[in-house]
């Protein structure tokens, strides 16, 4: 008979259910396989003329209906999509789900295509006076559900028949690990027996990516998409802007175990610490990111010499992959060259809100599958960053705990500790 | 009493009525007094408009400033405000293990850039072509990071060193709702000693009208207060700039550090009336029934928006309960969005503070209340969705 408290006493939080999409594909097995042999989702944007871009290329979803259909809408697809297939795979009723939830999802805010239609739906006056009095004839509310931050959790909780007022969040690149970490200490609190975590992201509008691109975040290496992720590589020179979701189902072990749930990892502890530096780039001596890490390793109990594997953040910008080297060698000492560490993102670009969830459920995966999934485009080693990072080819090896990391701009840093099996 | 009941024993607060607890209960305790009001800057609508705030006297760092626009601006003073109050700021071991939940919605658009793009719109029809060219060589590339709902709390972070753990909620009154519910959630099971929660709103830009108006929600023509405007012009909605922090303590933490404590706060309970179906009423009765309130005469500090759905129904429910005496402060500052609930929540807390209630706001539908207020409620029924209210206690 497994425990069902945790060191600190309080309920074990299992897994019961994952889902998962991203440029690679909907659904675990497709994603799955894509991973595992280093196939790259990242390609040209066709979405919208790239036209004056200096980065064309993304990775963004481009084959679901709502794909053209505005940030809200495709954001919403992919949070149902993860969702409906995490909860058929923890065997509960997709319409009575019956716990709250937690949803990291990307600010949202009228889409140009909106903005255009509405302003030339008229010719009195201008700019932002012809919105407002257009606005004020609309007979629909299409259009302004698409502006509330609550609406597309709303939806989901009317889908779902999820329970209480949902909870969207926002803590930039590491929502999607905040969205579990909400969930897992609900649970704990004993709020709830089940909570339902989903990160969801598709945002990547052209406006979007000119902001990201005027900040000097993104990749630039056009030619050969799927080569311009490369975390952790000399030649790194920005992220990807990708799209994505991730979802999973998390519920006390005991309540789990009681109803015969299949157990898919544990979430053994989660940590965080905001930085007060800058709001783009990190404390040099990288002390918010050593304490996340250092944080997630005691609310899980575990000792340093007890991960495994780490999912890196790995974002392939220059900054922060020396910064989160600095920060693994920092906390993990000399082991950390022998550790393996790998960054999905070679593969799937940078999910931003999503991208905590999505990892979470890639590193629950390499655990359950025994394979850890490569850091693919790892040509040119940069000399400063020395890590194991399971280059260019998946790796058979037994992982039983596995430390994943999410730093966001603005400071936010949540790291994730999980574990295959119940203690 | 339990060591590990949360307390209040920080406010900062701003709105059109002024700055600090001193000044909003000066004012609002007021008999008559009259809102501030600004019908001429963005008509038809009437907006209730920031005072004049020094911003250095929270923002030490003119850099810092300059980083951020209004909103964010006004989310790190009022949280500043709470800070000082509290007899936080300044004091590292006490930030460094603060932590911190912020409600928020988005900062503002560049309008000039949106202007030039949508005339220009008219005559071309490669819009999204003309996107990208006017886009990457317009935009202000920190713009970016002052429209991002979490850089509030990433600016007080930076400002105010506050950094033990920053989350931020979206999703309008519901997000204030939900960041006081689980700071509090988060006391009470020991995994926090201290608290900064809230959230802003600067109302005077035009795309935050828009986000109320592509539903018709913004009242029009001459001001009324929040609870006759059914059946005028508009919505119903009028709103206000404004921001509001609250350090919440585990009592002891606070006690053994020797503060002040201005109330307790008691249950907080949310919920998601499914709307179109009509259960917004039952969902506001339900929430009193599970908030535990006491017997005989309670001080309600109602947030609520005037949109004409949501109101009439907090109306009949509250109504409903003789034993409410309800204030609708909304009439005096406007609808601040997400900092709708933390404000109400902040009034209760003055008012249990300084044992006395308001003096009615609308005195055709609000009845007076007489007493020391040993408790009072605060609700938050969200303009469109999300409905929470919690009951605020003498210490």
């Amino acid at each position: 008979m497994a425990n069902l408290r945790d060191h600190m006493g309080r309920p074990i939080v299992a897994v019961t259910g994952i889902g998962v999409v991203t440029s690679l594909g909907i659904g675990k097995a497709d994603n799955w396989a894509a991973l595992t042999s280093g196939k790259s989702g990242i390609h040209p944007i066709t979405r919208f003329p790239v036209d004056h871009l200096n980065t064309r290329i993304s990775g963004m979803v481009d084959f679901l209906p709502s794909s053209s259909k505005g940030a809200s809408h495709l954001t919403y697809e992919l949070a149902e999509t993860a969702a409906q297939e995490a909860v058929s795979d923890a065997g509960l009723d997709s319409g009575d789900f019956g716990g709250p939830l937690f949803l990291a999802s990307p600010p949202v805010e009228l889409d140009w295509a909106d903005r255009f239609s509405l302003y030339n739906s008229d010719k009195q006056e201008a700019g932002a006076e012809r919105l407002l009095r257009v606005a004020r004839g609309l007979k629909e509310l299409d259009v302004f559900e698409t502006t509330q931050f609550g609406s597309i959790a709303d939806r989901l909780a009317d889908r779902f028949g999820t329970r209480g007022l949902p909870i969207t969040l926002s803590t930039a690149c590491a929502s999607g690990a905040t969205a579990i970490q909400l969930g897992v200490e609900a649970i704990r609190r004993g709020e709830c027996d089940k909570a339902l975590s989903i990160g969801a992201d598709g945002s990547a509008t052209a406006e979007a990516l000119i902001r990201f691109s005027l900040l000097s975040a993104l990749s630039t290496h056009n030619d050969i998409p799927e080569k311009a992720s490369k975390p952790f590589s000399k030649d790194r020179d920005g992220f990807v802007l990708a799209e994505g979701s991730g979802a999973l189902v998390l519920e006390s072990l005991e309540a789990a175990l009681a109803r015969g749930a299949t157990i898919l990892g544990i979430m053994r502890g989660c940590g965080e610490k905001a930085d007060d530096f800058h709001r783009t780039r990190s404390k040099p001596d990288g002390s918010p990111a050593i304490a996340a890490v250092r944080a997630a390793l005691a609310d899980a109990g575990l000792g340093e010499d007890e991960i495994d594997y780490v999912n890196a953040h790995g974002t392939s910008t220059p900054e922060n992959d020396k910064m989160e080297h600095l920060s693994l060698s920092t906390v993990f000492g000399e082991r950390i060259g022998s550790m393996p560490i790998s960054s999905n993102k070679s593969m799937i670009g940078h999910t931003l809100s999503a991208a905590g969830a999505v990892e979470a459920a890639f590193s629950l995966m390499t655990m359950r599958e025994s394979v850890i999934p490569p850091t693919i485009n790892y040509d040119n080693p940069d000399p400063a960053i020395v890590l194991d990072v399971v280059p260019n080819k998946k790796r058979d090896a037994e992982v039983g705990t596995v430390l994943s990391n999410s730093f966001g701009f603005g400071g936010q840093n949540t790291c994730l500790v999980m574990a295959r099996e119940p203690v | 009493m339990s060591s590990h009941d949360v307390v209040i024993t920080g406010i900062g607060l701003v709105s059109s009525l002024g700055e600090g607890p001193d000044a909003h209960w000066q004012k609002l305790t007021q008999p008559g007094f009259q809102p501030v009001l600004d019908a001429a800057r963005f008509p038809p609508y009437t907006i209730h408009p920031l005072p004049e705030i020094d911003w250095n006297l929270q923002i030490a760092k003119r850099g810092d400033q300059r980083q951020m626009e209004t909103w964010q601006r006004l989310g790190t003073y009022a949280a500043g405000l709470a800070l000082d109050d509290a007899g936080i700021k300044g004091n590292d071991e006490l930030c460094t293990t603060m932590d911190m939940v912020v409600a928020a919605g988005g900062g503002e658009r560049d309008e000039a850039v949106d202007a030039v793009i949508l005339a220009a719109s008219e005559s071309r029809n490669d819009r999204d072509v003309l996107l990208n060219e006017k886009l990457t060589t317009e935009l202000r590339p920190t713009l970016f990071l002052a429209q991002l709902s979490n850089l509030l709390a990433g600016n007080i972070s930076i400002v105010h060193k506050v950094t033990g753990s920053s989350r931020t909620f979206m999703g309008e009154e519901g997000a204030g709702v939900s960041a006081v519910e689980t700071a509090a959630a988060r006391i009470r099971s020991g995994q926090s000693t201290h608290v900064l929660v809230g959230g802003a709103f600067q109302t005077e830009h035009s795309d935050m009208l828009l986000g109320y108006e592509l539903a018709g929600y913004l009242h029009r023509g001459p001001w009324k207060p929040v609870w006759q405007r059914q059946g005028s012009e508009g919505g119903g909605v009028v709103t206000g700039s404004g921001g509001v922090f609250l350090v919440l303590e585990q009592r002891e933490h606070a006690k053994n550090r020797g503060r002040k404590i201005y109330a307790e706060l008691g249950p907080v309970v949310s919920g998601r009336a499914r709307r179109r179906q009509g259960e917004l009423n039952s969902e506001i009765a339900s929430l009193l029934k599970q908030a535990n309130l006491p017997d005989g005469d309670l001080l309600t500090i109602s947030a609520a928006s005037g949109a004409h759905a949501a109101t009439a129904a907090e109306k009949a429910v509250l109504d409903a309960n003789p034993a409410l005496a309800v204030r609708a402060f909304s009439t005096l500052t406007g609808h601040m969005k997400e900092a709708q609930f933390p404000f109400a929540v902040a009034l209760a807390a003055l008012a249990v503070d300084r044992g006395a209630g308001y003096p009615v706001f609308d005195a055709t539908v609000e009845r007076p209340f007489k007493g020391v207020p040993n408790s009072v409620l605060a609700t938050a029924i969200g303009y469109h969705q999300f409905e929470g209210l919690g009951l605020i206690k003498a210490a």
